[in-house]
């Protein structure tokens, strides 16, 4: 996923809800709409190109690598609709991403068992299958709700939370602490949820037979195809009147509710979408990865996912994606030189993006691509301008 | 006919002392009303409770036969109840148009929200032509002066057609030209609906008021036309304060007090011969 595929999606997404295609304003002069329509089908194409191209000339082993940054860029541009747009700065998205996950697992592991129980439960003593369970026999209803569950369980908590005008940093550490509650909950409950040790072991996946090199191929058309699809819709969403409404929340809350909405329902609308996405993301993981456990859902998960949407850049489009490849990335080849080298590097990382680019790797590309041009001035260049500041 | 705001024995009390302490106020349909009063009288917080932003203790307010005590702020504006601050908060991310797009949808559904926004709206365009900031549609509204935001601020509660409005301080901070125009913009959106203006501005109250409501540690004092309520010694006591040597002038009405108290409006603590804000 090259930077011309980051760079040109970011103006596209960005620049309708500026000014509408009837209304070309001057410093886009000529017939802009016709150009911007052009430039988007060559980045449609290119990015079709390459997600065709790269199974064929990358290894499985890294094409299977790939398919998880791309789940992990889902969860990036979930967080970035409730945190870069919406201000809810979530340290417990792992939760739902953990929700989704194991959802997908719990299927996963009875799909494997037949008529009998998952092997952890024999190895802990349980002789009938736990009701909680039973339902995950079924894909139609595991799948829906890997996404469904983490959306519910983010809509009561937003419900109850947002109500009461919790935000800022109390809300980041009521999620953190959710997220470390739910990684020891799995832990304790070894019986129900395979413990530390968490769902693997599969045997098939979705009448795929894992590690098979086709397998690997169908996983990562199905990663890229989410993340497309991920990606128009939080592009509509951000650009439409919601997405405004959105930002006006973040920005100003109380004033929000003076203009007659109801700014805790647009949080918890965009709160529970958030996590639907991870949930989606989670659905993934595992049959990618072929292991979910509690250390892929606890706290240190979910601060990496807002590292991702930092490094990237908030509140803007494409950014989450590039963080989340691109931080993914420098985790893997790095660990395989220097085992904790990663973790000093997405400290420093952090603290640069924040400090110094509070746009991320998308608002330095856009102010390098934009140096050479004449800057229009007094336009807002961007949704996101401001999100750095607040 | 009855009043269509009716505020009845309203009752606020912070930390012990009360803040408001039995209100009584009604507004007729079709009324420009100022409300004045000095430091602390209870004005912005009269506002604050007729659009939920503050639970009374006691008391209620009516508005066209709905009770607005204990609604929630964006259900008051639904019954089309508008309110701006004392100061201008206007989206500053946002464009004008949309600041001005987002307060005319308030009323569309989640779904119909999902869509984007395709120009701008018809009555978006004519607040636009209404605060004069036509020309300045798709700039970002942070980017504006001062005067430009309080008008963008009005022209947000213009587009959601309220019956009753409510401007705390809306030409505080202004220039003299602003303030003019400012009250013929008032004066024009009045003939649509109802208009409620906190204002200590003095030379501005001259020129535009026509019925006063005269606060004082949170109870109305006194209520009518400009002469009347320049006669009332109530108000003249209230309003001269320590400074009683000065009694026979009424400072709401004498021009060198009406000047010295909108110079002195910025500390806000220090007016006493003419209680501001």
């Amino acid at each position: 996923m090259g930077a011309e595929v980051v760079a040109g999606n970011d103006t596209a997404g960005a620049t309708p809800d500026q000014s509408t295609p009837d209304q070309s304003t001057p410093d886009q002069a000529g017939p802009s709409g016709r150009r911007r329509l052009l430039r988007q089908a060559a980045v449609v194409a290119a990015t079709a190109a390459v997600v065709v191209i790269l199974p064929l000339v990358v290894s499985e082993f890294r094409l299977a690598l790939l398919s998880k940054y791309l789940v992990f860029a889902v969860v990036a541009i979930g967080l970035n609709l409730a945190w870069g747009y919406g201000g809810m700065l979530s340290l417990g998205h792992g939760v739902f991403f953990g929700l989704g996950a194991y959802c997908t697992g719990m299927y996963l592991k009875l799909a494997d068992a037949g008529s009998g129980l998952p092997d952890f439960m024999g190895y802990n003593g349980v002789t009938s299958l736990p009701s909680m369970w039973a339902p995950f026999r079924h894909a139609w209803f595991a799948l829906p709700a890997a996404v469904l569950l983490p959306m519910g369980i983010a809509a009561l908590l937003g419900a109850l939370v947002f109500r009461r005008r919790v935000r800022g940093a109390y809300f980041a550490l009521l999620t953190q602490a959710l997220a470390a509650a739910f990684a020891i909950l799995l832990v304790g409950q070894q019986a129900l949820t395979g413990g530390t040790n968490g769902l693997t072991n599969f045997s098939t996946v979705f009448g795929l037979e894992p590690g098979n090199p086709r397998t690997t191929q169908i996983l990562f058309f199905a990663a890229a195809t989410t993340l497309a699809v991920a990606f128009l819709a939080v592009r509509q969403i951000v650009t439409s009147r919601f997405g405004r409404l959105l930002v006006a929340v973040r920005d100003g809350e109380d004033r929000v509710r003076f203009l007659g909405y109801d700014a805790t329902r647009v949080k918890v609308v965009a709160f529970a979408l958030s996590a639907g996405l991870a949930g989606l993301a989670g659905a993934l993981f595992v049959p990618i990865v072929g292991i979910v456990s509690p250390a892929d859902v606890g706290v240190v998960p979910s601060i990496e996912m807002v590292v991702w949407v930092a490094i990237g850049g908030r509140a803007t489009l494409v950014g989450p994606i590039i963080g989340a490849l691109v931080a993914s990335y420098a985790n893997t080849t790095l660990s395989e030189w220097y085992p904790d080298g990663w973790l000093y590097l997405q400290g420093a990382l952090f603290v640069v993006a924040v400090v110094w680019a509070p746009r991320g790797l998308a608002g330095l590309a856009d102010k390098f691509r934009r140096l050479p041009r004449r800057q229009p001035s007094g336009r807002p260049s961007e949704v996101a301008v401001g999100a750095a500041s607040s | 006919m009855p009043a269509l705001l009716q505020v009845t024995g309203i009752e606020v009390g912070f930390d012990g002392a009360l803040a408001l302490d039995g209100v009584e106020l009604a507004i007729d349909e079709g009324e420009i009303r100022f409300l004045i009063g000095p430091n602390g009288a209870g004005k912005t917080t009269l506002i604050d409770v007729i659009t939920g932003l503050t639970r009374p203790s006691n008391g209620s307010v009516l508005f066209d036969s709905h009770e607005l005590v204990g609604r929630r702020e964006h259900q008051i504006v639904g019954l089309g109840v508008g309110r701006t601050f004392q100061t201008p908060s206007v989206f500053e991310q946002l464009t004008v148009a949309e600041n001005l797009d987002l307060a005319a949808h308030h009323r569309s559904g989640l779904v119909a929200l999902m869509r984007r926004r395709r120009g701008v709206t018809p009555e978006v365009a004519e607040a636009l032509e209404a605060i004069q900031l036509a020309d300045r549609a798709e700039e970002q509204a942070g980017v504006l002066s001062h005067g430009q935001k309080q008008w963008l601020e009005i022209g947000m509660l213009l587009v959601q057609s309220p019956r009753l409005l409510l401007l705390d301080e809306p030409v505080a901070g202004m220039s003299a030209e602003e303030r003019t125009a400012t009250g013929e913009l008032i004066q024009r959106i009045a003939e649509r609906c109802t208009v409620v203006i906190v204002e200590h501005d003095m030379e501005f109250l001259r020129r535009f008021a026509r019925r006063v409501s005269v606060m004082h540690e949170g109870r109305v004092i006194s209520e009518g036309s400009v002469e009347r309520v320049r006669a009332d010694p109530l108000v003249q006591e209230v309003y001269l304060g320590r400074s009683r040597d000065r009694r026979g002038h009424d400072p709401a009405l004498d021009p060198v007090l009406a000047a010295r108290a909108a110079v002195d409006a910025s500390p806000p603590e220090e007016t006493t011969e003419v209680g501001s804000r």
